[in-house]
Order: structure tokens, then sequence, then C-alpha cells
């Protein structure tokens, strides 16, 4: 056991837990937010075809749903991983607050249950239950999804603000009140964010599936509700987040500042302080960053004067990373905004024109709003995750605190990397598959192949 | 009984239902495993494909659930089990993403060589999973998991002679259950030769399972005399319960009544779980700490005790919608739903 003790050491395994848990975490969060907006959109199609006895939109319905199955089960089994890695990767976490911040997973274990239930229920029901019930066995999915949403997101707010118990003269947790725990401050902002945000990453990424096709050249009407129908769901919440961005802002101003100062790159506590763009973190200043005078104050404390706390308020050791904070902090803002260009012309076109815009500029610009969402989602948990940096739980314990001392950890990383990197190759395949093989043939490719296999094909496997 | 034991308890039915259903799904893909050939499988992966698919999920948050309870109500015991046997548990973790993404992925995918890369990554990690959780179960049930983070052996903690017994049982029991629900499907759905062929399958292992287990009780009298004390003492009733149903099951499977066998199995495999935790009372973590020791603070166990409550009123007529849903004959006509449900309809 002597080769292992060399290794046995918990600052060793630091860097490698948060890598793994960051790439488990990062991964997930894409999935999660198809699993949470996309039963109410495939629903919502499934409702108008069936209504309208419309078979291009059943059959639209229909697809998603496929799609909706491979990106659940690929949810369930990165959310299973994480689970274990809660313990596995953060034992000091569990064993001191488990109580608090354990319970809303309970609560989400039973969320999802009731969605895995109803997915195998609404996937593989398709043609065993009336549509109306079949229609039916989706609510409980599509409000379980938004619970497990809400208990997960609570538990990350209490890291960020941790209420609900005392602590005794040795740090133990007293009095420990779970139900009161999950509705700290940050809690409402964080929730209806996150859940925001779910909606515009599956609402754009669907839709930008379906712009490609129209570039493409597959101008039908399958394309065109397949582009509609989830890019006006997203264009209408994206002002909405705008809105609540600036909530969740406040928020952190006010109970986190240290995060705050990271994310906008600020070192002097400043009265009228700046909004600075972009720029490179340094010698306890940004440079090179597009300044906007006074509108940091202006945003915070809705006062051009008001006063911000710098990063010098607090030890160098309580420091977050400012230059990732801060880029991670723009680009979501960036991209944020950029989608809300996109949703105003959409918006506008649709208003006065109803329709969709001709261009092929607007297609283009549909195609690239998925990966633009999801980088935006990404850059947004970059901001809260690290941002809370160097605490696991805000202002109690430190994330070196919390990592397993345990000998040979760092190796898990490795290898789930390279689990990732084989799952995410599998799901873009199988789902470029799916969309090929599902796709009524359009005019001018009718000698493609067929879209359904031979069933000697079936029987060979 | 104290809060503690019914908060526990709660969880111990959760592992129970994980361990039968869970199992079984398990114990499908390793049959998937042995099917044979690509075209001599076929029928059997089809129908194993067409039991399993819909519930799988739902069966598989039964583990969750396990976690989600384990962790909230006896923190300081979880995070010692779970840093002391993070490499059964990582593996076996990376086992469930490879099963259920695979399964999931393959019937999506028409290619053959694709179909069968991913068949295999699903039979596999079927094999695989189930033999790292028999392990953790075998290090915590002969107490080699001691109190505090990681303060035990990250090796010797599964590798042990009570952890392989822990792990060959565990692939042997998904295996045989499995063979038991499977009979029952094959029947109604017409396939009788598949049925004699999982029926056949299912004495087998049965075989091996009871010779596995009287074996093993020699292996735990050497390496964990505490259980052993406690399976042939306090646990006894639970061990001949088990005994009895398994021979009852064996009766059964041989005079085909499917049915019949499918409860006795399960009540055989309850059984043999009840006896495990029954032989470790009062511990948690054996030898070292008790229930009590180890359960948080009152007002946590009893939020915990109301939502599982009152989680349990919605979830259990869900989940037993679920299973009457997929456990009647698919009507006449929708037989083009047969191996992949929603399938069809992709106009």
């Amino acid at each position: 056991m002597d080769a292992w003790d060399v290794v046995a050491d918990a600052a060793e395994n630091l860097y490698p837990a948060r890598m793994q848990m960051a790439l488990s975490l990062g991964w997930h969060i894409i999935f999660s937010c198809f699993g949470i907006a996309f039963p109410l959109l495939t629903v919502f199609t499934e409702w108008r075809g069936h209504r309208r006895g419309d078979a291009v939109l059943t059959g639209l319905a229909h697809t998603w749903a496929k799609a909706m199955g491979v990106l659940f089960a690929a949810g369930a089994v990165s959310g299973t991983l994480l689970s274990f890695e809660m313990g596995i990767l953060w034992p000091g976490l569990m064993d001191r607050f488990g109580e608090i911040y354990g319970f809303p997973f309970v609560l989400e274990g039973f969320a999802f249950f009731i969605e895995a239930i109803f997915v195998g229920i609404y996937l593989f029901g398709w043609n065993r239950l009336s549509p109306r019930a079949h229609m039916l066995s989706a609510l409980p999915m599509i409000a379980s999804g938004m619970a497990g949403a809400f208990f997960v997101v609570t538990a990350n707010a209490w890291m960020n603000n941790p209420t609900g118990f005392r602590l005794d003269g040795d740090g133990r947790v007293i009095d420990a009140r779970p139900w009161a725990a999950m509705f700290g401050p940050s809690t409402w902002p964080q929730v209806v964010h996150m859940l925001l945000g779910a909606y515009m990453v599956a609402g754009f990424t669907i839709a930008s599936v379906y712009a490609v096709g129209m570039l493409r050249g597959r101008r039908d009407r399958r394309h065109h509700l397949g582009l509609l129908i989830p890019l006006t769901l997203a264009a209408a919440v994206t002002p909405v987040q705008i809105v609540v961005g600036d909530w969740i802002a406040n928020t952190v101003a006010e109970n986190q500042p240290a995060k705050l100062a990271a994310m906008e790159g600020l070192y002097r506590t400043t009265a009228g302080a700046p909004l600075t763009v972009g720029g490179l973190y340094y010698d306890e200043g940004l440079h090179y960053g597009l300044e906007i005078p006074k509108a940091l104050s202006l945003l915070i404390h809705h006062d051009p004067n008001g006063v911000v706390q710098g990063l010098e308020e607090f030890p160098a050791d309580e420091r977050p990373p400012v230059n990732v904070v801060h880029l991670a902090f723009d680009t979501m803002v960036g991209l944020g905004s950029a989608l809300l260009l996109l949703a105003v012309v959409l918006g506008f076109t649709w208003w006065r024109r109803r329709r969709i815009p001709r261009t092929p500029w607007f297609l283009r610009a549909v195609a690239v709003s998925g990966v633009a969402a999801v980088l935006a989602l990404e850059a947004g948990w970059v901001t809260t995750e690290v941002g809370r940096q160097p605490w696991i739980v805000y202002g109690i314990m430190r994330t070196a605190e919390a990592v397993s001392p345990a000998p040979g950890l760092f190796l898990g990383f490795y290898a789930v990397v390279v689990i990732y990197l084989l799952l995410t190759a599998l799901t873009v395949f199988v789902l470029r598959r799916m969309a090929r093989s599902g796709d009524t043939p359009a005019p001018q490719e009718v000698d493609a192949e067929p879209p359904d296999r031979s069933p000697g094909e079936v029987a060979l496997r | 009984m104290s809060l503690a034991e019914v908060v526990l308890s709660i969880m111990f039915v959760g592992l129970i239902a994980y361990g039968l259903f869970g199992g079984a799904d398990f114990g499908a893909g390793i049959w998937d495993l042995l099917a044979g050939g690509t075209r001599h499988g076929a029928r059997q992966r089809d129908l194993i494909e067409r039991s399993i698919a819909p519930v799988w999920e739902a069966n598989h948050v039964w583990l969750i659930f396990v976690l989600v309870v384990l962790w909230t109500a006896f923190s300081g015991a979880f995070a010692a089990v779970v840093s002391t046997l993070y490499i059964p548990l990582t593996l076996a973790a990376f086992g469930m993403i490879a099963r259920g993404a695979a399964f999931a992925f393959r019937k999506s995918i028409s290619t053959l060589a694709m179909r069968r890369f991913l068949g295999a990554g699903f039979a596999l990690s079927s094999l695989v999973t189930p033999y790292f959780l028999g392990a953790v179960v075998g290090g915590v049930a002969s107490g080699r998991v001691p109190p505090g983070v990681a303060a035990g052996d990250v090796v010797t903690s599964w590798v042990n002679p009570t952890s392989v017994l822990g792990g060959v049982l565990a692939v042997l029991v998904c295996a045989y259950l499995a063979a038991v629900f499977l009979c029952a499907d094959a029947r109604r759905d017409g396939a009788t030769d598949l049925a004699e062929e999982f029926r056949a399958r299912a004495l087998g292992t049965a075989a091996v399972t009871g010779a596995v287990g009287i074996a093993g009780l020699f292996v735990l009298r050497a390496d964990a005399p505490l259980l052993f004390d406690g399976l042939t003492g306090r646990a006894a009733p639970a061990v001949v319960v088990s005994v009895v149903a398994g021979t009852a099951a064996i009766v059964y499977l041989a005079t085909r009544r499917y049915a019949h066998a499918r409860v006795a199995s399960a009540l055989a495999v309850t059984a043999i779980l009840v006896g495990w935790a029954l032989a470790q009372y009062p511990y948690i973590l054996v030898g070292e700490v008790t229930i009590e020791e180890a359960a948080r603070g009152r007002a946590t166990l009893v939020a915990m005790l109301v939502t599982l409550v009152a989680g349990a009123v919605i979830l259990l007529p869900a989940l037993a919608y679920l299973y009457l849903l997929f456990q009647r004959s698919p009507e006449p006509g929708s037989g083009a739903v047969s191996s992949d449900g929603v399938r069809s309809g992709g106009i």
C-alpha cells in the first residue's frame, strides 16, 4: 500500500475531482434541459396534430418522441453517475451537510421516478393508448421534469446561500431544518433562470436542426413547422430571461459580492462603477476591456453612483478565479443578447407579415442558435459554479475540505473523459441516424435510401 | 422501531425493489449476452428488448432512491461507504451508463455492425454492474468499511472473499430472476419454444445459485463471522423462508406454472436480502456504527418520512399502471410496434 499512500492526498485530488464533476455536470445539464422542455413541445405538437387532423404535425410529434427517448436515456444514465460522484468525490460535503443538502435530492428522486415512469408510458404507449389518454400521460412527465429541475437547483442555491441550520462550536450542523433550507435567497431567481434556460436550449436546438434542413433545400411543411414551433417557444422566453438575468445579478450582488466582483472583474470598491465587457484580468485590474461608464452601478443599484464592492474587500484566498468567471459571464450575456436579437427579428416579421423571415441569413442564424444557446447555458453554469469558489458551501466549507482523500481518485477523471467522449459521439451518431431515417423524403430526394429498414435486416441482428 | 429504523426500512424496501426489478433487467442483459449468434439469438434478444424497454428506466430509479435516502438520513455512514468503496461504485456507475445508453440507442439503429457493438456494450455491462454492486454489499456486510471519509482500504474493501461471493451471487440472482420473468413473457407472446429455453436456463441458474449459496456459508464463516452468526442466528428464519420459496419456485418451474414461479422467486430473493439486513442489525457499518448512531437530526428524519409517505402515494399507482400497461398482451394489429414502440409512426 506504500505506493498508494504517495498519492493519497486530498490536495492532489482537488483538481481532477473538480474537473470530473465539471465534465459530468456540464454534460448532464444539456440533457436535463431537453428532459424539462422537450415533452412540452412534443405534446403540444401532438395535440395540435390531433385537433386539426394534421398528419404532418402528428408525424413530427412522433419523431420528436423518439429523439426525446434517446435524450432522456442519456440524461438518466449521466444523472446516475452524478449521484455516485456526489459521495465519491465530495464525501466531506455529504458527511457534514448531507442531511440538509441531500434532502432536495430525495424529492428530486421522486420527481425523476415519476418522469421515468411516464416517459415509458408516453413513448411505448403511442399505439396502445387513445390519443387523449396518451396526451394526458405526458402531463406528469412535464410537471415532474419541472419539479425535478426545481429540487436540484434548490440544492445548488443552498450551496450559494446556505440557510436552514445552525453550527455548534466544532462546526457541526445542529438544528437542521431541511424544508427551510430549500428556500434561501438564491432559490427562486436560480430556479426561474434555469427553467427558462432549459426552454431556450431545447427550443433553439430543435429549431436549428430544421433550419439546417431548410438551408439544404428541404422547404416542406414538416420542416417549416419543425422550425417554427420550438423557435416560437424559445423566442417568447428569451426576453423574459434577460429580465430574470437582472434579478439574479441583484441577488448575487447582495448575497455573494465576491462572485459579482469576479463576474465584472472589479478589483477596487467603486462608486459609479463601469461595466467592462471582455478584457483580461491581471495585476488587480481588467485590461483591454470595453468600458461602459457607470453602467454596473446602474444595473446593480439602479443608481449610476451606487457603490459596488470590489475583490479587494476579500482575502486573496477567498477570491474566485476572475478570468474564468468574467469571460464566462460575458459569453453568457453576449450570446443571450444575440438570441434576443433573433427573437425580435422573428417577432417583428411575424407581427407584420405572419410568416418567418425569408432571407437565408435568418435560417443561418437559427441554425447556429442551438449551439449558441447551449454555450450560453454552459457559460452561465461556469459563472455560478466557478464564481462560488473556493467555497463548496459559501462562506462555510471550502471545496478543498470536501474532496475525498482516497488514493487513486484522479484516475477516475481520465476514465470519465473517455466515457463521455464515447457517449457524446454515440448520441450524436444515433440522433443523426434518426434524423435521416425519420424524414419524409422530399421530392428531390426520392431516390435516396428508403426511410425504414427492410424486414430482412430487422430479423438479422 | 425507532424513527431512524423506519426510514432505513423504507430505504430497504427500495433496495429490494431494485434487486428484483433492476436485477431482472440486468439479468436480461446477461441472457442477451449469452443468446448466441446474430441469427440464432435474434428472437431471444427481441423478447428481452420488448419486455424491458418500457420499464428499465423506472426500475433503475430505485437505485437513485436508495442513494438519496442514505445520503440524507445517514450522511456520515454514506460518506464512509462511498469514499472507501469508490472504485467498485465508479465501475458500477460506468456499467450503468454503458448499459442504459447502449440499450436505448440500439433500438434506434439499423445497421448490423453498430447494433452488434451496442448490444455487446449493453450485455457486458449488464454482467459487470451487478458484480460490482454485489461486491460493495460484501464489503459493507463483512465490516470492511470503518467510519470516516475514505478511512477504509480502497482495494481490500472489495477484493476479498465476501465481496467476491456477493458479486457472483448478485450476477447469478439477476440471471435467475430474468430467466424466470422471461418464461412468462415468452409464453404470453405465444413463443413456447423460447419459454422452454428460458425455463431450462432458470432451472440451471437456480441449481448453480443454490450451490454457490451453500458454499458461500463456509466463506462467510471464515471471512465474515459477525454476518455468519447473524445469518445462522437472528436471521435464520429469513434464510429458511428463502430456501423454501426457492424450492417452491423450482417446483413451479418444473411444472411450468410461470406466474407462481415469479412470485416464489421474488420471495426467495427478498428473503435473502432481508436476511442480510437482519444479520447485520443493529449495525449500519458492521461492528462500528449502529443505525441510531448514524441517523441524522430528528427534523431531517421527520421531513424524510413525510416525503417518503407522500411520494409513495403518488409513485406506487403510477408504477402499477406502468407495469399493467406493458404486461398486457399487445392488442392485435399493433404488431408493428413490437420491438420498438415508437418506430412505426416515423413518417
